[in-house]
């Protein structure tokens, strides 16, 4: 274990006492899974989420460095600046990165826009991690899902126990009292850990501006090509994406609320283009973040049918 | 200034505040009662009048109001809490959820906790991190028994506030008299559960009386809506008043010249240049920086994640507490506790279970079941064992000695959970009452004649094989024969049988779970007398559960306990059925059988299987007798 490289040199000080409290619940969680696990794992997905817990993690274990790697499942389809945005932050918090792709899925041609955004996310996002964790063998994994975000969230636990083949049963999870979480597994079994639980978007935000934590720029609304396809305004990141017959692209202010694979990542349009804009905006907000997410749609009780299969 | 002025100033800082969330604190509280008093509707409702209701959340509300809703036209609000799908078919709310909403003052994490009877655990688990318990209860139907059993939880996890929500007022007529009969009910009934307030509360979820708009259908009452009294409450935990508490999670060490522990800070404070001592080990040292990423502090306070280096190099590892010599925990390995039962399978007193205290883990027994607590009476009942969503008073022992406090003065190094050691689900959630100090007073003998002589006087090394199988596998044959050629070869043997020992030592127990267990505890300690006396003791007993067996190989060294499964299939033992037992036991005549009426638990890990269908009981004695020898015990 070597020493962690020096603080981010942009963060503004002052937390208020709701986010101390919230810093320090997440940090006893990481701290947790690094003493009672034997090879855990940080989920890394580029978001904003991703970008709080990476900060986290760096304050948890100082002046250590993370002893864990971060694991990206890239589905390929990401936007170029969200790639681009891994690697710099990576190499920042002098963290080790491991990136895997579902080559099977890749080889199959799977992919969001003739498959559909169901079966991409279920070969891509869902098997892919598993193969991943599968693969190193980690018996931890950190996500950054947020217990605000959607309903079936609501209720996961902040220890989050799946039996051997990554199952999540809602029936037969463990009650978590106080702080006193329980690390036990069997060999075959996991644990994920959500150490963003109790947060809120706001509170990631104001996070995020308070400790200077770097974000993909395409949060930030900026002059954008985009095609209206379905009502969602969706940005074509590389000419994978073709125009169907009648369709156009034009140059719009837009920003995105969630970072996904950009086909299936609607765009908003809005002006703000600071952190602090970003929270005016939100807070004057009338829909969720999980708005533009495409897989969402289908059904209210698709996310519990996703995590059932084993997606984070 | 006029008042105008004043008011453009308040909403100038009040705004200045949203905008920065600077003074914000963070309010946790559950919601609880009984089912259909509208918990998850109240919910809703907060949601839905702080604007956290987002359009398209809204979209999902009306398409699935039409769906499952039982409000007719309106909005119901409670599908919006509700999460799993199968709860929205039951309409019935069964795990805990935790929703937030913000508002200029504070933010708030609500634990929706179900009250349907079984749930009891889920209750117990949102109780035990809130400051504060709403309780609702149907102004037609007054108080019920779970009204009772949920504000007794709460007392007992220590929730210190309390809002009585009288809800669905408008359904008794916006009747004053209904509200003061239930507020003077609660009052007789929560005298004596601790709470500091109890503040009642006339309200409507569904149409908003009270929530987070004053009603104007209830102008005889004065007091606050229960947004108003959410937010400003004063429920600033003492924690920082109490002694330090720091219990040790992590130890960091990035290189040879910084050595640090990580945690948490439960209670109290600390700063550099404090004196210290580790609880279970008695050493102190003293505190020489407080660590953290954003630079070293002058002082950690509770709730404050920090890193502690300390001048001494004292032995110190995840598990530990540390705390001020002046002020230090109890520090015992026996003690009185009230635990929640939350397995599935019941609490059986005896069988070693593993507790995780603080952030250490050690192995307990419960040695006594003093009494049930009927939770609708609070009245002491007899019991043996205790059943899910029962509340027991237990002693405990535990293997070494751990560090806590009272969970009366303190929350966080007084409540442990207890997990079931082969399936290491959560079974129980306990709180430390006080420590028993009689073990203190008992010491060990020091003996003149060590282990190591009586084997050397003996000529071979002690064992115990330990015989494991259905009744009539063929155990006590198999034992009998490896005896005799034990004996035979002058090595010092004893053969111990369930069956005979049941006539003796035994004979005040039973077949029940809890009597098998106390059954096998006793046969092992006895086998230990006879390992330390040098003697390879040879047990023969069906001891069905993994749990026990495990409890025995834990009280000898590695190598001295020896397994072995006598496998013979169920149809070959009914065939066999020396004792005539299995034809009583099929005909209903023996409760309890095992393998017809009373599971048995194959090992897993046994050091010896000696499958009989393909092995004669001569072939089967001849094998242990060789493994003894190969292992150089004999």
């Amino acid at each position: 274990m070597s020493t962690a490289p020096a603080p981010l040199p942009n963060a503004r000080r002052g937390l208020s006492d709701h986010l101390k409290r919230l810093e320090s619940e997440s940090i006893e969680i990481m701290r947790e899974v690094a003493a009672a696990f034997d090879n855990p794992v940080m989920l890394y997905s580029i978001g904003k989420d991703s970008g709080v817990m990476l900060h986290l993690a760096a304050k948890a274990f100082y002046p250590s460095k993370p002893p864990f790697p971060l694991l990206h499942v890239d589905t390929t389809w990401k936007f170029a600046d969200m790639i681009r945005h891994r690697d710099t932050v990576a190499e920042r918090y002098g963290v080790n990165l491991i990136v895997h792709v579902n080559e099977e899925g890749l080889a199959k041609g799977i992919n969001p826009i003739s498959s559909g955004s169901s079966l991409h996310t279920q070969v891509m996002k869902t098997e892919g991690l598993k193969q991943a964790l599968d693969k190193y063998g980690f018996d931890a994994a950190f996500g950054g899902a947020r217990r605000d975000e959607e309903k079936s969230r609501a209720k996961e636990r902040i220890f989050s126990f799946r039996s051997a083949g990554h199952v999540w049963d809602p029936r037969n999870q463990r009650p978590e009292l106080w702080r006193l979480y329980n690390t036990r597994v069997n060999k075959g079994e996991t644990i994920r850990v959500f150490p963003l639980s109790n947060w809120t978007e706001l509170d990631i935000w104001e996070y995020t501006r308070a400790e200077g934590i770097p974000v993909v720029p395409l949060y930030f609304a900026a002059p954008r090509p985009v095609v209206s396809r379905d009502g969602l305004l969706i940005m074509r990141d590389d000419d994978r994406m073709s125009l169907l017959p009648g369709e156009t692209e034009e140059t719009r202010w837009v920003r995105f609320r969630s970072l996904g694979c950009y086909p299936l990542s609607a765009a908003v349009e809005s002006r703000a283009d600071t952190l602090d804009d970003i929270i005016d905006e939100m807070r004057a907000s009338r829909s969720s973040e999980r708005e533009g997410r495409l897989i969402d749609t289908d059904e209210s009780a698709s996310m519990e049918k996703k995590k059932r299969e084993g997606y984070f | 200034m006029d008042g105008a002025q004043a008011q453009l100033i308040a909403r100038a800082q009040a705004d200045i505040e949203a905008r920065t969330g600077a003074q914000r604190g963070l309010l946790r509280f559950i919601t609880c009662g009984s089912v259909d008093d509208g918990k998850s509707t109240l919910i809703g409702r907060l949601l839905y009048d702080s604007k956290l209701i987002l359009d398209d959340h809204l979209a999902a509300l009306e398409r699935d109001s039409r769906r499952h809703g039982t409000t007719g036209e309106d909005l119901d609000l409670a599908l919006l809490v509700d999460g799993l799908e199968a709860e929205r078919q039951q309409g019935i709310t069964i795990d805990v959820a935790y929703r937030f909403f913000t508002t200029n003052r504070r933010s708030f994490i609500v634990a929706d906790t179900p009250g349907h009877e079984q749930y009891t655990r889920n209750m117990a688990t949102g109780a035990s991190n809130a400051d504060l318990a709403v309780i609702l209860i149907d102004a037609r139907k007054g108080l019920l028994t779970q009204t009772k059993r949920h504000s007794y939880i709460c007392s007992l996890l220590g929730v210190r506030h309390v809002v009585l929500a009288v809800n669905k007022i408008d359904l008794v007529g916006y009747d004053q008299a209904v509200f003061d009969q239930i507020i003077s009910d609660y009052t007789a009934f929560a005298k004596d559960l601790g709470f500091a307030s109890v503040t009642p509360i006339p309200l409507s979820a569904r149409h908003g009386d009270n929530v987070t708009w004053r009603s104007e259908h209830t102008p005889w009452y004065e007091g606050p809506t229960l947004v108003g009294h959410l937010e400003t409450i004063d429920v600033v935990s003492d924690a920082a008043a109490k002694p330090f508490r720091f219990p040790v999670q992590w130890v960091n060490r990035p290189n040879l010249d910084f050595r640090g522990v990580s945690g948490t800070v439960v209670s109290g404070t600390i700063r550099p240049g404090d004196r210290v001592t580790v609880a279970e080990s008695g050493r102190e040292t003293t505190v020489s920086r407080i660590v953290t990423y954003d630079g070293d502090l002058a002082e950690a306070v509770a709730g404050d994640a920090v890193t502690l280096t300390l001048a001494d190099e004292v032995d110190i590892a995840r598990g530990d507490l540390l705390a001020p010599p002046t002020a230090r925990p109890v520090v015992a390995d026996q003690f009185a506790a009230h635990v929640i039962w939350m397995g599935d399978e019941p609490l059986l007193p005896g069988r070693p279970y593993l507790m995780r205290i603080g952030t250490r883990y050690v192995p307990v027994k419960v040695t006594a079941l003093k009494h049930r607590i009927d939770v609708d009476t609070l009245e002491h009942l007899a019991g043996r064992t205790l059943a899910l969503n029962e509340i027991g008073v237990c002693n405990l022992s535990s293997s070494s000695a751990v560090a806590f406090d009272p969970y009366a003065e303190n929350r966080e190094t007084g409540a442990f959970i207890l997990i079931d050691r082969y399936t290491n689900a959560t079974v129980g959630a306990g709180m430390i009452d006080f420590g028993l100090h009689r073990a203190a007073n008992i010491h060990r003998q020091a003996l003149l004649v060590s282990r190591v002589e009586r084997e050397r006087l003996n000529g071979h090394m002690p064992a115990v094989l330990w015989f494991t199988g259905l009744t009539g596998s063929g155990k006590s044959t198999i034992a009998n024969l490896v005896e005799r050629a034990l004996h035979d070869r002058g090595v010092r043997t004893f053969l111990l049988d369930g069956d005979n020992v049941r006539h003796g030592l035994n004979r005040d127990l039973g077949f029940s779970d809890a009597e098998r267990v106390e059954n096998i505890r006793r046969v092992g300690e006895v086998a230990k007398l006879f390992v330390e006396a040098g003697t390879i003791v040879l047990c023969s007993f069906i001891s069905p559960f993994r749990a026990e067996r495990r409890m025995v190989r834990e009280l000898f060294e590695g190598g001295e306990f020896v397994e072995v499964f006598v496998d013979t299939p169920i149809e070959d033992c009914i065939k066999r059925d020396p004792k005539g037992l299995y034809a009583k036991a099929l005909d209903g005549q023996i409760a309890n059988f095992t393998g017809v009426s009373s599971p048995y638990e194959a090992p897993e890990h046994a050091e010896i299987v000696l499958e009989t269908k393909s092995l004669s009981p001569e072939a089967a004695a001849a094998r242990i007798v060789a493994e003894l020898e190969a292992s150089g015990r004999i």
